[in-house]
């Protein structure tokens, strides 16, 4: 393919701007390669973030992504992109600089959700989890004793929850749904996890928001009326795609979630849904049409995964060379570690209107857990089991194809909501 | 072409079983299994399957494909 494109902006310098330029490079182009990014770090992983570096493991600096030999790739670090004219097909930088671009990647991940009030969050005491100076943050405030409040029981959540517990703090976490994780994976591999947890010694407060944060005395107010002593909150409620920066540009933007909306060969949307030539997305940012799309299915979908960032890289820059389109579509993954266990998924389990499960067993901690809608598989779920997925997998890709619908058999345990 | 991984990084991730099955597997009992030098033909799957380890477990030496 040509090195004709060029120059190439890529803003964000995470995992997907990083694999943006690795797939670019890998598809022969040549040309002039800038990589944009605010943060004054160089590239990192996030994953270790809630695991490792928490617990104290590993060094946050043992998170740098390595850059590949013959990247040749100028790194613009601690700079942020504020605005981009696509007219003048110009990203503006925040100290004023202009970057003309014959093909932009935005690669801005996204950014932890903050605290929604009532009344601003005080100076300590209050984390977030997206950054490595973050982790690091909240790593020196769990040395320094419990107990901890952990608001949001999603993966990150969670994980924030097991690193706590394994250094023998006192945790409460909180979250509105019915059991830890339940609205990723649904209520039967949610419930397991609330087992695991209450057996690690978590205090589990389900259906129930942090309303207020610790007062002076440090007891914090939950929605249901009870208080609950914290030296240290975590607020792990979502995140949300950066791509503020974007606004005005005329780029189709998801009206719930503000992620960039692209195609399947993540070539951006413009607010009519047409793709944008010389624009491309990936990454947190980004919000690809929905793997399985249906009726009650979103149209677009950010998943979040580090797997995302990484399976699309290749779509990608071919989009923006204006090579072919990729002959698969990529089957999402994920994985979370904690509380001494595995969780591995492929697919979409919240895509699933049915999710049958194949094995329980809190003795020997193992789940697996398949995830259907219309009868077809859309998603698979394994804690100690990983040795499974691949099948799965293989029937998620089989199945989206049209070749085979099974019909359901086995224990169905719970309807996803 | 020879693999490695490193067993002490590992964490059983399995996107390296999604990329190349005919190289990489887990045996009943979650030990992940890998043919070691595997053929010249694998070489574009195990190269997939090196970058796709989200721990950088897998080292692959001489895939000239
Ligand atoms: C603590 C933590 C643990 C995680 N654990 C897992 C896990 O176990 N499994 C899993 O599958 N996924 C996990 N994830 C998710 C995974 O890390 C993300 O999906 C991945 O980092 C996405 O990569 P990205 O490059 O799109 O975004 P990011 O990693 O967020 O990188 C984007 C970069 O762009 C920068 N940027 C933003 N705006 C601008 C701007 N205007 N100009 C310039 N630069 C900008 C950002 O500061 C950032 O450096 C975890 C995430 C976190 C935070």
């Amino acid at each position: 393919m040509s090195g004709t494109l060029g120059p190439v902006v890529i803003v964000g310098a995470g995992l997907a701007g990083l694999r943006a330029a690795t797939a670019l490079r890998g598809l022969g182009y040549t040309g002039s390669l800038t990589i944009v990014g605010d943060e004054p770090d160089p590239p990192y992983d996030r994953p270790p973030l809630s695991k490792e570096v928490l617990t104290g493991r590993l060094p946050a600096a043992a998170t740098d992504l390595p850059l590949p030999a013959g990247l040749d790739a100028r790194l613009v670090l601690g700079r942020a992109a504020v605005r981009l004219d696509r007219a003048a097909r110009t990203v503006l930088l925040d100290d004023g600089t202009p970057l003309r671009y014959g093909g932009l990647v935005v690669a801005t991940g996204a950014s932890a959700a903050p605290w929604p009030g009532p009344g601003a969050p005080p100076e300590r005491g209050v984390h977030l989890l997206r950054g490595r100076r973050d982790a690091v943050a909240l790593r020196e405030a769990l040395l320094g004793g419990g107990p901890v409040l952990v608001a949001g029981g999603g993966f990150l959540g969670c994980e924030v929850a097991s690193a706590a517990r394994s250094m023998g703090l006192p945790v409460t976490l909180v979250d509105p749904a019915g059991s830890p994780l339940e609205a990723a994976v649904g209520p039967a591999a949610g419930s397991f996890m609330a087992a695991v947890q209450t057996d690690a010694g978590v205090d589990l407060r389900m259906g129930a928001t942090v309303a207020e944060l610790p007062d002076r005395r440090g007891s914090a107010l939950l929605s249901d009326g009870t208080r609950v002593a914290a030296r240290t909150v975590v607020l792990a409620l979502g995140a949300r795609p950066n791509t503020a920066w974007l606004r005005g540009s005329g780029l189709g933007l998801d009206p719930g979630t503000g992620a960039l909306l692209c195609d399947d060969r993540g070539r951006a949307l413009d607010h009519r849904g047409s793709p944008v030539p010389g624009i491309v997305a990936l990454g947190d940012a980004a919000a690809p049409p929905h793997p399985f799309p249906g009726p009650g299915a979103p149209a677009h979908l950010a998943l979040g995964h580090w797997s995302e960032a990484v399976d699309h890289a290749a779509a990608a820059a071919a989009a923006l060379l204006g090579g072919a389109p990729p002959p698969e579509p990529a089957v999402p993954s994920f994985w979370s570690d904690q509380f001494g266990l595995r969780i591995r998924s492929v697919g979409v389990p919240r895509a699933a209107d049915l999710a049958e499960v194949l094995e329980h067993d809190l003795t020997n901690r193992r789940l697996e857990v398949v995830y259907r809608r219309g009868g077809r598989t859309v998603g698979a779920l394994t804690v100690g089991r990983t040795s499974r997925l691949a099948a799965h997998r293989q029937r998620i890709v089989r199945e989206r194809a049209g070749q085979e619908v099974r019909t359901d058999s086995g224990i169905t345990v719970g309807r996803m909501p | 072409m020879r693999i490695h991984v490193d067993r002490a990084v590992c964490d059983n991730n399995g996107r390296c079983v999604f990329a190349a099955p005919d190289v990489f597997s887990f045996d009943d009992d979650e030990e992940l299994v890998y043919d070691p030098a595997p053929p010249r033909e694998a070489a574009g799957a195990v190269t997939r399957a090196a970058a796709d380890c989200p721990l950088r477990a897998i080292t692959v030496e001489g895939a000239r494909e």
